[in-house]
């Protein structure tokens, strides 16, 4: 997994394809790293995504539930239309923020 | 039933091939000559079948075999994809399709397979006998109107 830390939050570089083979390797090194950099913002890089599936949906959610009731925040940042798609209909929308270009 | 071309491939039930099933079925698509989107949704929903016959069809084990069959019909339009394990099988494939439903939180399972399977592809059945297997049936017909995808899981 590709990440950066910055105070508490962790920047997640999402692979490719994020599929139940590749997020099994995510959630296992994400959870380790919020547990011991003590974070409360996790933000989804999608950047270099072209494919996701409903496993990448339980990646996200899994996170949130980690770090929701340390009130803290899950963002995706750099999607394309189709990781959109997938987002929207998936209704994890309701849980994360979509940061798109030119919004702030 | 007579197509106008047909593929099978065969694989062992490990996640490394949920890439390979999809991108295999997405090459085979390309002589219907569809677009984009339509290579995206039908890989979307190969990848879903194939996750759910490793995961919960063959819980985990890797000796199991999974089958792909496509099939393009006469007019090049539409695609059938069959996903088949000889996995446990499902118990209650009505609440199996519930999305959100899953018996596996404890892997955070989002329950969205077969609602994403439903979403992106035309039709799609389902026919499991416990200790059995399961097959997935689905259809796709490509270069019509686009559908607008109106579904939520507020609506269910």
């Amino acid at each position: 997994m590709q990440y950066q830390i910055k105070e508490n939050c962790l920047t997640i570089f999402l692979p490719a394809e994020v599929d139940h083979h590749n997020a099994e390797e995510i959630k296992r090194e994400a959870d380790k790293v919020i547990e011991e950099q003590h974070i409360k913002y996790v933000i989804f890089d999608f950047g270099r995504t072209n494919f996701m599936d409903s496993s990448g949906i339980g990646v996200i959610m899994g996170r949130y539930r980690h770090i929701f009731l340390l009130g803290g925040e899950v963002w995706a940042i750099h999607t394309s239309e189709r990781m959109r798609q997938i987002l929207n209909m998936s209704g994890v929308t309701k849980i994360i923020q979509i940061y798109e270009e030119g919004m702030m | 039933m007579e197509y106008f071309n047909e593929m099978e491939v065969v694989f062992d039930s490990r996640s490394e091939n949920e890439g390979f099933a999809r991108v295999a079925v997405a090459a085979f698509m390309t002589q219907m000559d569809p677009v984009l989107e339509e290579v995206a949704d039908v890989k979307t929903a190969v990848s879903e079948a194939v996750t759910n016959s490793i995961i919960h069809g063959y819980e985990g084990r890797t000796s199991g075999k999974i089958t792909v069959w496509c099939g393009i019909e006469k007019d090049r339009k539409t695609i059938l994809v069959t996903v088949k394990d000889q996995g446990v099988g499902i118990e209650n494939v009505e609440q199996a399709m519930e999305p959100l439903y899953t018996t596996r939180p404890d892997m955070d399972r989002s329950g969205m397979g077969f609602a994403f399977m439903e979403a992106f592809m035309d039709e799609v059945q389902v026919e499991s006998v416990p200790g059995k297997g399961t097959t997935v049936w689905m259809k796709k017909t490509t270069g019509g109107e686009k559908k607008e995808a109106v579904w939520t899981t507020q609506s269910h």
